[in-house]
């Protein structure tokens, strides 16, 4: 804990004592790239939801951020019907994927090649 | 303050370990969900992380762990990751980075704002969620239901 604020505080271009709007968002596009990177590169199912999961909390943190910094609440109550929405989604695409399971046995995509041409 | 910040960032970043068990990162991301919500109470976004906490590390992941633990994955420890992939993601997920990173130091988008004023807002955000946004939030609710109804009828053994 101490050591990395040592570094940051030393680096000049990050010497801000406050993150400010920039930060949130930097976090948030490598955030949403990580979740890319786990659906591009993972080939088993259930990691990929879990990546799809955190792309979207991505696009969740960029939007409280921007309706912090703009005083504006309505990006919190998008935020939280975001939340809402997603639990729906992960409820109802784990049940297909149990189906899925149930029918074929696997939960890899690269098993799952019946449209293929 | 921005050192937590970072701590968690470095959090963030594990939260896609290359370990090839599922409950593993299933692990991870209870941590970056957590992380995040911390994230929310330093952005005075309190209902918010607390509804992230009680949502997705409640609600979300004992559903992930319930199905990893019943599909029971085991053969993923065997099988090797596609180099061609991996070496293809990792650079065009790299090029989307450097991208975003770029446009938004470029940007500055913080710089012409004032600074942030908004105090008591989760009585605020109760008020608006019931005038403004009541329509919506009914939607939601029944969305919930219907979703429901929709995994009881996908995950019954033999439809009749």
């Amino acid at each position: 804990m101490q050591a990395p604020s040592l570094h940051y505080s030393i680096t000049p271009s990050l010497r801000c004592m406050t993150p400010g709007l920039e930060h949130y968002l930097v976090v948030s596009a490598l955030l949403f790239c990580l979740g890319l990177l786990g659906v591009v590169t993972r080939r088993n199912l259930l990691v990929m939801y879990m990546s799809l999961e955190l792309m979207l909390n991505a696009a969740n943190l960029a939007l409280v951020s921007f309706s912090r910094f703009n005083d504006n609440l309505n990006g919190q109550i998008l935020v939280f019907f975001i939340i809402t929405v997603a639990a729906a989604e992960v409820s109802v695409g784990l049940a297909l994927i149990v189906a899925l399971y149930r029918k074929r046995q696997t939960a890899h995509v690269e098993d799952l090649t019946t449209m293929k041409l | 303050m921005f050192a937590f910040l970072t701590l968690l960032c470095g959090v963030l970043v594990v939260a896609n370990p290359f370990s090839r068990n599922p409950v593993t990162s299933a692990m991870f991301l209870v941590l970056t969900i957590i992380s995040m919500a911390g994230l929310f109470v330093l952005l005075h976004a309190f209902f918010l992380a607390a509804v992230q906490i009680l949502v997705y590390a409640g609600a979300v992941m004992v559903l992930f762990l319930f199905v990893i633990m019943l599909l029971d994955l085991k053969e993923e420890e065997r099988r090797r990751v596609k180099k061609f992939s991996l070496v293809g993601g990792l650079i065009s997920v790299g090029a989307i980075v450097t991208i975003f990173v770029k446009s938004i130091l470029a940007a500055k988008p913080g710089a012409n704002l004032s600074a942030p004023r908004l105090e008591g807002e989760t009585a605020a955000l109760g008020k608006l969620l019931f005038t403004q946004y009541l329509l919506p939030f009914e939607v939601v609710s029944v969305l919930l239901l219907v979703a429901m109804v929709g995994v009881i009828l996908l995950s019954k053994k033999d439809l009749k």
